[in-house]
């Protein structure tokens, strides 16, 4: 019943529909793309011409193919770091926010520490000290994301835990597990997934920061990140080859950033008419 | 609606005001009346009549999302509609004032006393140079009661009682001299002594100073003494006007007669009878009488047309097409469990109860109650009243003492009770807003304690949530519906539902109908009645002797954390020993 209420708001709707335009892009663009990702095409920083809309990239190669490739690396492990974030981020937030001191205390203690050192500085330092594997990078994302998970999600449950549907629970006796998973945890859910939303935003941002700065994904792999960095020399002479890979990213983050709003609005909505 | 005319122009002139939701769903309509200087007039209904729509709509102000979009509003010669911008900022305030309902909320937590008074008088021209304004300031404190030494007005809004919270609103009104003021609801945070004193205090005020006042309120008995004129709203209609004493005698609105049958009155234990079924959300009002359907005179013609507000010579004004004009006839009632003797073993004894936070809520309390019998624990906010019905529930904690249950040691915390001492007493909680998970439908919250308790899932759960739900009188359909579809009384049927189907016995209920409207607490007084003849026994937390007087059958007084008085109903509120239950009844409000 929740997504139908979702929908019924126009901004889920409309932010629904940009993310999905992305997602179909990266998805269904490789068997759409004119060339191979990494075949040599054309002239280097050659300008968009009848068969190459978007004109040719450091290496000769066609930017359209390589744009309609290289999304579904950055999109996956997005989804992938969030996903973990949230799950690990959740749980221990949860824990956390129901527990007594001394745990709430470590928790609470380490996810500050680690909110304090900068998101990229700590992916970097990971990434560069192990390797560059996609599962490490995604590791890597999810861990820097992990702290903000456990922040809001305990901060969310313990102004839920004072509510008297909670005390009714204690007092019934239901299980601890019960109270936490099923009397808490689908009240905090909308500024969860709304959170959600937005570490999809900024997993994007980080995959194409890590690409730039070459941390991420090897070349010659197609990757929008990566595109913007091998790129950026022949910005003036060929800005399609940086351009292209940029707005995609950017629709990208604008339209889940939408979607998660549209969600936040809608349960905020339908939130408790207080008398 | 004509007669307005013919009563001499007055400080507020309304005329035919018109409050409205996009779409033309109107909130208030059709509104006409006046008031002359001086007096007070009270604006009485339930949550959704449409009263708050009014009173703000009289500052020429509407909530978001509403508009005033017809009608006029004069205060003195001023046309308070046509004002907009700094003119209408300068009105109000000078011309009218607003006390709100909650002043712990209205006023500025990081303004002193004297800073928000003092910036009140520079925002409005008074003519009044520095030397005039502090006198004037002072005058208006001790106008409502309040110490004016320099320590005082250097002192922040959390750092005073609830009560004298109030009275710098009152007093923030009052400096400027309006001409009306305006008060929502302004008593109803109050305990009755604070609530009784400020309501003196506004009345001598008017009346000294020659300020009309529109007191909006949803209790009759808490206006009695304090209005000249009372104007009952249904559904954004007038739909009786009348002097104060006209009213309460003869009241002839078939909603006025209901609402007062509603209302529990401590000077006598009497027949309470709720008013059946809703009031109409705006834009879903029946075709014809708004009350009609609720209304037992209701006729064919009833339903064909709005009856229109009939103005008679005298002032007084009904929107009925067959208007009562007989007193209203209270029947009076029996204790429920006439309890004869002492039973040998106490269902429940609380003996020592000490509970502390950082200060000590509760000294050395013990009570005893005995199977069947409700007993009502009275006392005003910081009598640790809740305190004490919580810390029997178990939820309690830094609680010492000893409980026992039916010949049983009852452990102080929840958790350390066994599942039968668990189902056997249930709590039933203040606010019905938060006392049901959002997120459950009704059926997920009834069926929990079900499986939870006696392992009773499936079908048989199913059937037993619909007998449950019969008893507390809700339909069936109820049980697939979100708590958020249910309105204030029906979450409180949900919530005692519950409670029941853990086969309890001992209800603990920590003032359940506070929350509630009255016609709504008179339907719910009337199911635990209910209960209690079928056996329930009963702990019935609350500050209103009414209620006490409609539902206990003994009755405990609690003074800062201290039993001062304990006995049957009757003799303690007939026959007061202790000078704070006396005070208690003094500032009761009451119909008689």
């Amino acid at each position: 019943m929740s997504a139908r209420r979702w929908l019924a708001e126009p901004q889920t709707r409309k932010g629904a529909l940009i993310t999905l335009l992305v997602v179909v892009v990266a998805l269904l663009g490789p068997w759409l793309a004119p060339h191979g990702s990494t075949d040599m095409v054309g002239p280097v920083y050659g300008a968009p011409a009848g068969d190459a809309w978007l004109g040719y990239d450091f290496l000769g190669h066609d930017v359209l193919s390589r744009l309609l490739s290289g999304g579904l690396s950055v999109l996956w492990m997005s989804v992938a770091a969030a996903s973990i974030a949230l799950a690990v981020g959740t749980t221990l937030g949860l824990l956390a926010g129901l527990s007594r001191r001394r745990l709430d205390q470590f928790i609470t203690w380490s996810a500050d520490v680690s909110l304090a050192f900068p998101d990229l500085i700590l992916v970097l330092l990971i990434v560069s000290m192990l390797g560059r594997a996609p599962w490490l990078i995604v590791l890597t994302v999810s861990i820097a994301f992990i702290p903000g998970v456990i922040r809001l999600t305990r901060a969310s449950a313990v102004a839920v835990a004072g509510q008297e549907f909670v005390e009714a629970a204690q007092m019934m006796g239901y299980s601890r597990r019960r109270i936490l998973f099923k009397e808490i945890l689908p009240n905090i859910l909308t500024p969860l997934l709304v959170h959600f939303g937005n570490m999809l935003t900024w997993g994007v941002g980080m995959l194409s920061g890590l690409s730039f700065l070459g941390y991420g994904v090897a070349p010659p792999t197609a990757d929008w990140g990566l595109m913007i960095n091998e790129n950026q020399a022949g910005l003036l002479v060929q800005p399609w080859a940086v351009l292209a890979p940029a707005v995609l990213i950017g629709v990208f983050a604008y339209g889940t950033n939408i979607l998660a709003e549209g969600i936040g609005r809608s349960s905020a909505r339908l939130g408790d008419r207080q008398a | 609606m004509n007669a307005m005319t013919e009563i001499d122009a007055g400080v507020l002139q309304v005329r035919d005001l018109r409050v409205e939701l996009p779409g033309q769903v109107d909130v208030v309509s059709g509104i006409s009346f006046s008031l002359a200087a001086g007096e007070i007039l009270g604006l009485v209904g339930e949550s959704g009549s449409g009263k708050t729509t009014l009173a703000t709509a009289l500052l020429a102000h509407a909530r978001r999302g509403a508009r005033i979009v017809g009608g006029q509003v004069h205060v003195g010669d001023q046309a308070l509609l046509s004002l907009e911008g700094e003119a209408l900022r300068r009105a109000r305030g000078s011309l009218i004032g607003y006390v709100a309902q909650d002043p712990a909320t209205a006023l500025n937590p990081a303004l002193r006393i004297g800073h928000l008074l003092r910036e009140t008088l520079a925002a409005h021209p008074s003519g009044l140079d520095r030397e005039a304004q502090q006198q004037r300031l002072i005058e208006t404190l001790r106008d409502v009661g309040l110490p004016d030494d320099h320590g005082f007005l250097r002192r922040f809004p959390h750092q005073l009682s609830g009560g004298q919270q109030q009275r710098v609103m009152l007093a923030l009104a009052f400096v400027l001299r309006p001409r009306l003021i305006v008060l929502d609801e302004p008593t109803t945070a109050l305990d009755v002594s604070t609530q009784a004193h400020i309501l003196a205090t506004l009345r001598r005020l008017c009346k000294s100073q020659g300020v009309a006042a529109v007191y909006v309120s949803h209790d009759l008995a808490v206006i009695k003494d304090l209005v000249d004129r009372v104007m009952v709203m249904y559904a954004g209609r007038i739909v009786e006007t009348a002097t104060r004493d006209e009213l309460f005698s003869r009241p002839s609105h078939p909603y006025t007669r209901g609402l007062l049958a509603a209302i529990p009155d401590v000077a006598g234990r009497r027949e309470l009878t709720a008013i059946a079924g809703h009031a109409p959300a705006p834009g879903r009002r029946p075709q014809g009488c708004s009350f009609g359907p609720r209304c037992e005179r209701f006729t064919a013609g009833c339903a064909v047309a709005e009856p229109l507000l009939q103005m008679n010579a005298a002032g007084r004004g009904v929107a009925c097409l067959a208007p009562h004009d007989q007193a209203l006839q209270v029947k009076a009632l029996a204790p429920i469990a006439a309890l004869k003797g002492r039973v040998e073993l106490p269902l429940l004894s609380v003996s020592g109860l000490n509970v502390a936070y950082d200060r000590q809520v509760l000294f050395d309390v013990s009570l005893q109650v005995q199977p069947g019998e409700c007993l009502a624990i009275v006392g005003e906010s910081g009598s640790g009243k809740t305190s004490l019905a919580r810390a029997i529930a178990g939820l309690g904690e830094n609680a010492e003492g000893a409980l026992d249950y039916a010949g049983r040691h009852l452990p102080l915390h929840a958790r350390q009770r066994d599942a039968g001492l668990r189902h056997q007493i249930q709590y039933i909680f203040q606010n019905p807003y938060r006392a049901l998970n959002p997120r459950q439908t009704v059926y997920q919250t009834l069926s929990a304690p079900l499986a939870h308790f006696f392992g009773v899932k499936g079908a048989p759960a199913r059937e037993r949530v619909e007998a449950v739900l019969k008893r507390v009188s809700l339909p069936g359909s109820v049980a697939g519906l979100y708590p958020h579809s249910l309105s204030g009384g029906e979450r409180q049927r949900v919530a005692i539902a519950r409670a029941l189907l853990c086969e309890p016995r001992l209800l603990i209920c920590d003032e359940i109908t506070s929350a509630l409207d009255v016609s709504v607490q008179a339907s719910i007084l009337d199911l635990l009645r209910q209960l209690q003849r079928e056996g329930l026994t009963m702990l019935f937390v609350t500050h209103d002797l009414g209620v006490v007087r409609a539902i206990a059958d003994r009755v405990l007084v609690l003074k800062v954390g201290r039993v001062v008085e304990q006995g049957a109903v009757d003799d303690v509120l007939d026959h007061p020993q202790a000078v704070y239950t006396r005070t208690l009844l003094e500032h009761s409000p009451s119909l008689r």
